[in-house]
């Protein structure tokens, strides 16, 4: 199995199993805790969307993804601020919109649309090396706004209003966390395609919310869930020969329940209030 | 001098406007209560004092500081803000300390990390609270009165100026309502800040309060000396007989 190791596109597949696992679970973090996983939703289908329309208009995929997922997350983050529609509806009108839209794109695309259909399942062995060092470059943000904004992204994280009451600039922070959270989608795209991803930023922050009351403890058995999830359905890709976007969620559903049935939260629900 | 200035303030909720024009002078150091029935706009006016509500029309000034979005937050960091009914995920990742710690996030600034001195402060603020026991406990496994407590905490860290707590006592029972309700004192009466205490309770307005407002439909019917209150003016803002009044001086 080592001599895999020896093709690049092997080593690229580990690389962004790496780092677009962390990724997804550090943001999933910010995502859940904020309570708006429909932004989530919003921005992954976004992304998706973007990359069908770059292959149809010839320009770069994943560059027309990342600006699809953070023109959602302009989009729909002031509607959860205001909340003056219901996120349920808003989320579904985005959601069919923006499939309506890659579709359609699909649809328009002349000739084989193998490519295109990468995007919906992933396949995470033709990433490409720029791709993957965007990626890299990405996830480091992430880490670094992460460990400079710690405890301003934790009162945010906690409430909004009481994060702004006591001076901290909650809006630019919330508006850092969808931009980050938008460009990391996109550009984790590639590992299990357009129409998965939203369970890469749910799953593990799920299980790792199950396990700890710590922050900082959430967000490393976040990001190392991902990786888990990435690396092994990499794993049992390349052994039993399936595709790799839906062995990754399967793995990280997996995690989750065995994280809900070890979960000492799980008696607190039932005993407090 | 006065703490806060407000000037013919006018806020609203889309159609709903929730304070007509009132105008109203905090002097440094009062302990105020705000008293009224439910939708008088006693919340509001906390809102509008500390810059997150959406003013329409007029002024408030803060420490002489016109509460715009540009003072917003500078003026912040001098307010300590307890809101009223703070729901929390009892899964929450946060415990009690890093609660309390959140109180000096604002004056440490951003890209610092709390020093030495901000850990004493804390410290000491859980001790005076009650609530140092407590400080490794998930704050969503508190009960309600311990969780007033620990908000407390917070803005006794964050060494307001000016604190603003928002029905402190609802919802909670008569031993925590006690308890919170001595806090305040005990709070007011070792750093003589300024404090707006809203309620719709009268008996639960701690013995330090002096001074009182009454508000009805999003205005102010009177305002003056806590000793001057009577029944009549009750009556008048309650439309209800409520008794002999029963605030111990």
């Amino acid at each position: 199995m080592f001599e895999l190791l020896q093709y690049e596109f092997m080593r690229n597949a580990i690389l962004a199993s790496i780092f677009a696992g962390a990724g997804c679970g550090v943001i999933g973090v910010w995502i859940m805790l904020l309570g708006i996983p429909f932004i989530g939703v919003a921005m992954s289908h976004a992304a998706f969307a973007g990359a069908i329309f770059g292959l149809l208009l010839g320009m770069n995929p994943l560059t027309m993804a990342i600006i699809f997922s953070l023109a959602a997350a302009g989009l729909v983050g002031p509607m959860a601020e205001r909340a003056e529609i219901d996120p349920n509806i808003s989320l579904g009108i985005i959601f069919s919109i923006l499939l309506g839209i890659a579709f359609l794109g699909m649809g328009l695309l002349k000739g084989p649309k193998t490519e295109a259909l990468n995007f919906i399942w992933g396949n995470i062995l033709l990433l490409s090396r720029s791709d993957l060092i965007f990626l890299i470059i990405v996830v480091g943000i992430n880490l670094l706004f992460l460990g400079v904004m710690f405890k301003e992204i934790e009162a945010t994280l906690f409430n909004r209003e009481l994060a702004r009451a006591v001076g901290i600039p909650d809006r630019p922070i919330f508006y850092v966390m969808l931009l980050l959270a938008g460009m990391t989608v996109a550009l984790s795209l590639n590992t299990v395609g357009g129409l998965l991803i939203f369970s890469l930023i749910v799953n593990p922050p799920s299980a790792a919310y199950q396990l700890t009351y710590s922050l900082r403890t959430m967000y490393m058995l976040s990001a190392a869930f991902g990786v888990a999830s990435c690396l092994l359905g990499l794993l049992f890709s390349y052994l039993f020969n399936v595709p790799s976007g839906a062995v990754i969620i399967i793995v990280s559903s997996i995690i989750f329940g065995l994280a809900l049935m070890l979960s000492p939260k799980r008696r607190v629900k039932r005993t407090v209030g | 001098m006065n703490a806060v200035e407000i000037r013919n303030l006018t806020v609203s909720y889309r159609e709903n406007v929730a304070l007509k024009g009132i105008s109203l002078n905090i002097e440094e150091g009062t302990f105020l209560s705000v008293i009224g029935p439910n939708g008088a706009g006693k919340t509001t006016l906390l809102t509008a004092i500390n810059g997150l509500g959406r003013i329409l029309s007029g002024t408030v000034k803060v420490f002489g500081m016109d509460m715009t979005p540009r003072n917003a937050v500078r003026i912040r960091k001098r307010i300590g803000y307890v809101p009223q009914n703070l729901s929390i995920d009892p899964r929450f990742p946060i415990t009690v300390e890093e609660v309390v710690k959140l109180g000096r996030f604002g004056k440490v600034g951003l890209f610092r990390r709390l020093t030495k001195e901000d850990n004493d402060i804390v410290q000491h603020a859980m001790e005076l609270t009650g609530v140092l026991e407590l400080s490794d406990r998930p704050i969503g496994h508190l009960s309600g009165g311990e969780q007033q407590k620990v908000s407390l905490a917070r803005v006794v860290a964050q060494q307001p100026e000016l604190m603003l707590l928002d029905e402190p006592t609802s919802n909670l029972d008569p031993k925590a309502q006690e308890e919170i309700v001595g806090l305040i004192d005990k709070i007011y009466n070792e750093n003589h800040i300024t404090v707006v205490f809203v309620t719709h309770i009268l008996t639960h307005i701690p013995r330090s309060c002096r001074q009182v407002v009454l508000m009805k439909h999003g205005t102010i019917l009177w305002a003056g000396d806590i000793q001057q209150l009577d029944d009549k003016l009750l009556y008048e803002l309650y439309d209800h007989p409520m008794g002999p009044l029963t605030i111990k001086r």
